[in-house]
């Protein structure tokens, strides 16, 4: 790989361990009771309020509807999910070291798999919490309910709009991605020039 | 022919009542249409959802409390409950709030509630609290302002009517109570004819400035005359306390005569600093007086009262140059010190001219020792070598006055019924406008600080007769919200207000808005009868006296069922509303509560006193419509009778049971440590 495709890995590298200590994902839920909303974000290692008291008021709302308690020590995921983002960022040094496009391709795809797994993680979390419902005790029971929030966008639950979009670590472990991809086009692309003297680009250049 | 001629005699009688009402009504309409300018309604008009621009807080006057309000809209905010019993909230009648109304007279639930004083620094209201008097059993409230709730009260030693206070020094180090009464010092049992001999009166200068220690730092010793209002110099004046006097005459009966016969009566010019070189100087004597400081404990939010023994009192003979009085003319009420600090404003409320001293002459007339005389030590400053000026004609009656800091002075006329404006060194009347009737006090925002936000007037008006839509012989008061942000002062607004507001103060909502605690963290909550969770209630029985701990939370209590209390027993409900959100209120309240009720707020514990005398069982509920589910949230208890067998025992909810499996566990796992924390 050109010594700017080892840089692009080597950056997403640092942006994949940048992500680490920012908030992945937030859900946001607004009522015509609640005008400064209550907020849920979700970090690599925890789930947590958007202030101190917002996920105890948001699981002493939730007992209305039989839903579990969102303790973040239920979350096996959460415990690892550090690790493997560690471990991503890892790779990505090592295939930047080791400058083979092989490398690159690997790191992407591991990338994209990870990605993929949490993503359906997070969504079969959403779906357990919001479908797992005590109907023996809740107090709210409305046939055919759940309170499943969405993926990306909003859903309107009962009075409240939930609302979950990617936050700063996402968009960063996005941006991450880009420049994994980034990599490989450009070194793709400068071994096709490379390949292709006659165009009358000479290598040097190629590798500015 | 005769009924014919009878009855046109009174139709005619009629015809003419009518035409006199009709005409009436039109003079009255199109007065008040051209008082009321055009753009009136939008001036004050505060959209849903917008925010007022100003929180003015008014006294309560014989309710007791203070009342807040926006402005300009006019709107009440909220009640503050002070020196008066409030069973809307349980303030005075709850075992954490009852020792703050707590005097050497025993406890006493009411009082009359005269003047509001924001704290300053620098001269300008800064927003740390409110401070207010008490009028009949005297004594200094201090409410936090990002709380709305009183903290402090101090009752004032050796006085009786507490009406000069709690004016502030430009620094909060002091507030001040003078004695509206002169009283015999100390207090025993004399002839009421030997006034002159035996009545003192006396000028308290109180610490204020550090919440929960409040105290008496030293009184001044004053001729047995009604001493009526004060303010703090500023400024040049800075450290100089000025206070009105009348009944110079020494009257004890009849005094709307025989306290009115003076030509002129007095403002004293206090210079407190040379008071604290006395009080360092060991020159005030330490002198037995009770009285007792109460206070709400910043961790426990519990009230406390300790009795004080003594105070050091000052003779103004031990400390030359301490006061000097200031000849005024008739009976002077307020004394207000205008933004620069240097003229000092009297309002004669007899007087047919507003006089103003000048502070510069004043330190002149001290230095030649242009006295006329001197009284128990006070010398009497010469009239004309004090004055600045005297405002001719201003109207009749001019109570108090305010400053809008362009220059100008508004004095509020009480017989005439209108607000006069007029320029300060010139003292030349510029304006004037009617109010609704008869000011007592007059406010505008900072309007006795170093900086008013000179934007509106109000007038606080002593009479209200046909203003609103008539209510029994009692009716609200009544105030007007007045631009002045013009030449002409412009009537707004006309609003009721609540008891009887005599002063009040203002100050820009900006200042405080986001300084408001929205709900106390439970984790700070250190109550002693806290209950953080659901498993943590219970009842205790100890002899006859039964504590019964249960938490609050939408949509129920917990625990919600109690036996084993017997007729006789004196039960305490400790009760702890563990919400963490703000708004989020409940209340208790039991069958036959002969106390009150509780409303208690997030993160905050209760004690509500009970003595149950029949056997039964009580019902008890939340009476704060909390949740959809508000009217589930209620419970049991069992009064059995006196030496019943039935025993002590409170319900465990099914959350309860699951957090004791919990801690259980969790006790397994790290040994018998701490709970786990929730």
């Amino acid at each position: 790989m050109s010594r700017l495709s080892r840089c692009l890995i080597a950056l997403a590298s640092l942006a994949v361990l940048g992500a680490l200590p920012l908030p992945l994902w937030n859900i946001r839920l607004a009522a015509p009771q609640y005008p400064e909303g209550l907020g849920m974000q979700i970090d690599a290692n925890t789930v947590r309020g958007a202030t101190d008291h917002d996920l105890g008021n948001i699981n002493e709302l939730n007992h209305y509807i039989g839903m579990k308690t969102i303790e973040p020590d239920d979350i096996p995921e959460l415990r690892v999910i550090p690790w493997f983002i560690v471990g991503l960022a890892v790779l990505g040094f090592a295939a930047a070291a080791v400058g083979k496009r092989s490398g690159a391709y690997l790191w992407v795809g591991v990338f994209a798999a990870l990605g993929a797994a949490g993503g359906w993680d997070f969504w079969h979390w959403e779906y357990l919490y919001g479908h797992d419902l005590d109907l023996e005790h809740a107090i709210i029971k409305i046939p055919g309910m759940s309170y499943q929030p969405p993926l990306i966008g909003s859903k309107q639950l009962l009075n409240f709009t939930a609302s979950s979009w990617p936050a700063s670590g996402a968009l960063l472990l996005g941006v991450a991605f880009a420049l994994g991809v980034a990599a490989i086009v450009v070194s793709r692309r400068a071994a096709a020039e490379v390949d292709a003297p006659a165009l009358g680009v000479r290598p040097h250049e190629a590798l500015a | 022919m005769h009924i014919s001629f009878r009855r046109s005699i009174w139709l005619a009688i009629a015809s003419l009542g009518s035409i006199g009402t009709l005409y009436a009504c039109a003079t009255r309409r199109s007065a008040a249409g051209s008082l009321v300018t055009g753009d009136a309604a939008a001036r004050v008009y505060v959209p849903p959802g917008s925010y007022d621009e100003f929180y003015a807080f008014m006294s309560g006057g014989y309710s007791g409390q203070v009342s807040v309000y926006g402005l300009p809209s006019g709107r009440l905010l909220k009640l503050v409950p002070v020196f008066s019993q409030f069973p809307e909230d349980g303030y005075g009648y709850n075992e954490d709030t009852k020792a703050l109304l707590q005097t050497t007279y025993g406890f006493i639930p009411w009082d009359d509630s005269h003047h509001p004083e924001l704290s300053q620094t620098d001269g300008v209201p800064d927003g740390r609290w409110l401070f207010i008097n008490a009028n009949n059993t005297p004594r200094i409230a201090r409410i936090d302002l990002t709380r709305f709730e009183t903290e402090e009260i101090l009752q004032i030693p050796n006085a009786a009517g507490g009406h000069a206070s709690p004016f502030t020094t430009p620094d909060t180090k002091y507030v001040v109570s003078a004695t509206r009464f002169s009283v015999p010092m100390p207090n025993t049992d004399v002839p009421i004819a030997s006034y002159k001999q035996n009545f003192k009166g006396n000028l308290s200068f109180v610490k204020a400035n550090e919440p929960g220690k409040m105290d008496v730092a030293f009184q001044i010793l004053m001729p047995g005359y009604d001493y009526d209002l004060g303010h703090a110099g500023k400024g040049p004046s800075d450290g100089w306390f000025f206070f009105t006097s009348y009944n110079t005459e020494q009257a004890y009966q009849k005094l709307e005569e025989n306290a009115s016969q003076n030509d002129k009566d007095f403002i004293v010019a206090v210079n407190y600093k040379r008071a604290e070189e006395c009080v360092a100087q060991g020159k005030a004597k330490r002198t037995p007086a009770e009285y007792y400081h109460n206070w709400v404990d910043s961790s426990t939010h519990e009230a406390k009262s300790e009795r004080k023994t003594s105070v050091p009192v000052i003779d103004p003979k031990d400390c030359a140059g301490i006061a000097y009085y200031l000849p005024t003319p008739k009976s002077p009420h307020g004394v207000d010190i205008d933004p620069t600090g240097e003229y000092i404003v009297g309002d004669g409320k007899l007087s047919t001219v507003i006089p103003v001293h000048s502070f510069k002459k004043m330190q002149l007339a001290i230095a030649a020792q242009a006295f006329d005389t001197t009284i128990d030590g006070i010398p009497v400053l010469k009239y004309d070598a004090v004055l600045a000026g005297e405002v001719q004609h201003p109207g009749l009656g001019p109570l108090h006055t305010e400053f809008d800091g362009k220059g100008y002075a508004y004095t509020t006329m009480f017989i005439s019924s209108e607000i006069v404006k007029w320029k300060l060194g010139t003292w030349e009347v510029v304006d004037r406008i009617p109010t609704y009737y008869s000011p007592g006090h007059l406010m505008i925002p900072g309007g006795d600080s170093k900086h008013p936000w000179g934007k509106y007037v109000i007038a606080l008006n002593k009479i209200t007769k046909d203003r609103y839509l008539p209510t029994g012989p009692e009716m609200a008061q009544s105030a007007q919200l007045i631009d002045i942000s013009g030449d002409k002062m412009k009537l707004l607004l006309d609003f009721p207000t609540i008891g009887e507001p005599h002063y009040a103060q203002a100050l820009p909502a900006s200042i405080i808005k986001d300084k408001q605690l929205k709900f106390q963290k439970l984790t700070d909550n250190a109550d002693p009868w806290v209950t953080r969770s659901e498993s943590d209630g219970g009842i205790v029985r100890t002899g006859k006296r039964v504590d019964v701990k249960l938490i609050a939370i939408r949509s129920h209590f917990a625990p919600d069922n109690f036996e084993g209390v017997q007729a006789g027993d004196t039960v305490y409900f400790h009760v702890t509303n563990i919400e963490q959100d703000w708004d989020i209120l409940h209340g208790f309240a039991v069958l036959g509560m002969q106390n009150s009720e509780l409303i208690l707020q997030p993160g905050q514990t209760r004690t509500l006193q009970w003595i149950p005398r029949t056997p039964g069982v009580y019902p008890f509920y939340c009476t704060d419509f909390c949740s959809a589910l508000h009217q589930e949230m209620q419970g049991y208890i069992r009064v059995s009778p006196a030496g019943s067998s039935v025993k002590l025992v409170a319900n465990v909810s099914k959350k309860a049971q699951a957090q004791l499996a919990q801690d259980r566990e969790h006790e397994k796992e790290h040994g018998k440590h701490e709970r786990k924390e929730r």
